[in-house]
């Protein structure tokens, strides 16, 4: 069948230098070059990101910018720090929203919270909280539950530019709307609209909210456990990695957990196929809550 | 002249998946086809409706598990909903979930984006298609079938570039011709069949793919 693959997807150089190469190859073969200087030059190791979808957000960068190739990419990444700084926002997926499949934060609410409301302090870590959507809904219930005041939550994220949107609380005031649809489907108790304040094009959530969030920047590639948690939260950021690198923040996620401690994972995330399986109680299958059963 | 023949030349070993992309009318057009198809079907069958608005949650989108039962029901080979980390096993039929796009990794294992909707999709078939092509390369057929979008024909087009089949439904023979033709105008597809036909040349084409090595 090999005869099949068509011209359009072969370099063909003729004469002295003759070969054919694919160009699906040649792009790997830059993507991993590009990998590699990253590495190199940062220390931020995207090897085991999910090769596919990093693929697709390098060529989306690499078109945003204007190059023509990978390789002048490798360039640009190499002597160039505010491109780096770029290439990273783009190569985080930050799209996220509030009470985010609403029976999730409803099961929560009614497995969870009411169990850690046995502790007198509560350490919550939010990681990959992207643009802090979802660190202000968990605050809201923890409000509604008369939690928030005992409450460390800690939002981390490895996007900088996400932090600073997060820190600031401001949203888009069009998404209200869905937002406040999402949060009595979660089961809210009061009204949404107590807690932010509308002006022009924008929302801005309560500051009380925030006085238990402590926002700082973790790359989960690298860096380690810091605090023992009661509770991680830890949505739609599992499904960027591949197995290895899956392994490796379970690991860590375990280690910062108290024991019976809980873990809440993404709607397409789960400890099935991970190390960690042994050492956690699935307690909600659907909406991917997990506790910590073994000391270590 | 030197030909060097660099390791992406697989070997000839047949096709090993096939990549459906449907929308409007889909469940109607699939019914058609897919419960035809033996149990013993060579291929992986990646299925990716749309359904609902789709990048917004739905009603319909609700029951998460719809089509997978659905087809569960009605087909004879097995059909699962394609999660993460899933190897992907010739014979049986993947169906997409509703909310993130679908991937295809390099070792045939799915993995999902929530990165915000293509052509207004969310799966979508653009993004499915590209990352299988990159995985199966010549080794994989594309699909599309009926459906009032125009995604798909980017993804169906790479899937011929590097080396892999073509087929689109015949226009007049959809629900929504928009998709198809959108297809057919994107590339020289191999095969442009009426739904009814569909099913009956792809297990004969197998069949003949297996048998000349
Ligand atoms: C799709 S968002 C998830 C947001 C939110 N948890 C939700 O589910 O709606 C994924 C987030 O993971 C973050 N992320 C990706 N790789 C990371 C890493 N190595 N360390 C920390 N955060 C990371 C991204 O920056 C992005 O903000």
């Amino acid at each position: 069948m090999s005869e099949k693959l068509t011209e359009e997807s072969l370099l063909i150089t003729k004469g002295r230098f003759s070969n054919v190469v694919n160009k699906i190859e040649l792009e790997d073969f830059e993507i991993n070059l590009l990998l590699q200087a990253v590495l190199f030059r940062y220390g931020y190791d995207f090897h085991h990101y999910a090769r596919a979808s990093i693929t697709r957000r390098i060529n989306n960068c690499m078109r945003k910018t204007g190059l023509s190739n990978i390789s002048e990419m490798i360039a640009k990444i190499l002597h160039d720090v505010d491109f780096f700084e770029l290439f990273l926002k783009e190569m985080s997926v930050t799209v996220t929203e509030m009470f985010r499949d609403p029976e999730v934060f409803n099961t929560l609410r009614q497995q969870v919270f009411t169990q850690l409301k046995t502790y007198s302090r509560v350490n919550i870590w939010h990681a990959g909280c992207a643009t802090g959507e979802e660190v202000y809904s968990v605050a809201i219930m923890l409000k509604e539950e008369g939690l928030l005041s005992r409450c460390q939550i800690y939002a981390t994220d490895f996007n900088n530019h996400s932090l600073t949107i997060a820190e600031k609380a401001i949203y888009p005031a069009e998404k209200m709307a869905e937002f406040t649809h999402n949060y009595i489907l979660s089961g809210g108790k009061a009204s949404f609209a107590d807690y932010y304040q509308a002006k022009h094009q924008h929302a801005k959530m309560h500051s009380s909210l925030k006085e238990h969030i402590t926002f700082a920047n973790h790359n989960l590639m690298k860096d380690q456990s810091f605090a023992k948690m009661h509770l991680i939260i830890c949505r739609n950021v599992l499904i960027y990695f591949d197995q290895v690198l899956q392994n490796q923040v379970l690991k860590v996620f375990q280690q910062s957990l108290l024991h019976r401690g809980y873990l809440l994972l993404g709607d397409k995330e789960s400890l099935d196929f991970s190390d960690q399986s042994k050492n956690f109680l699935c307690i909600a299958k659907k909406q991917k809550i997990y506790q910590k059963i073994n000391y270590d | 002249m030197i030909e060097q023949m660099t390791t992406h030349q697989t070997k000839k070993e047949g096709y090993t998946a096939l990549v459906i992309g449907v929308s409007a009318g889909g469940l109607a057009a699939l019914e058609l086809f897919l419960p035809q198809l033996p149990k013993l079907f060579s291929l992986a069958i990646i299925v990716l409706q749309h359904r609902g608005q789709n990048s917004v949650k739905s009603i319909e989108d609700n029951d998460e598990d719809f089509l997978v039962d659905y087809f569960k029901a009605r087909c004879t080979m097995p059909v699962l909903e394609a999660t993460m980390g899933d190897k992907i096993k010739t014979g049986h039929i993947y169906i997409a979930p509703v909310q993130y796009h679908l991937l295809i990794e390099q070792q045939q294992t799915f993995s999902f984006s929530l990165e915000p909707p293509v052509n207004y999709a969310r799966p979508s078939i653009d993004v499915l298609f590209e990352s299988a092509s990159h995985c199966y390369k010549n080794q994989l057929i594309g699909l599309i079938l009926t459906g009032a979008s125009s995604d798909g024909s980017q993804g169906l087009k790479m899937i011929k570039l590097n080396g892999g089949l073509t087929i689109v439904q015949e226009p007049s023979t959809a629900e929504a011709s928009f998709m198809p033709t959108a297809a057919i105008a994107s590339h020289k597809v191999d095969y442009i069949l009426p739904l009814k036909d569909i099913s009956t040349f792809l297990i004969n084409f197998t069949l003949k793919d297996q048998g000349d090595d």
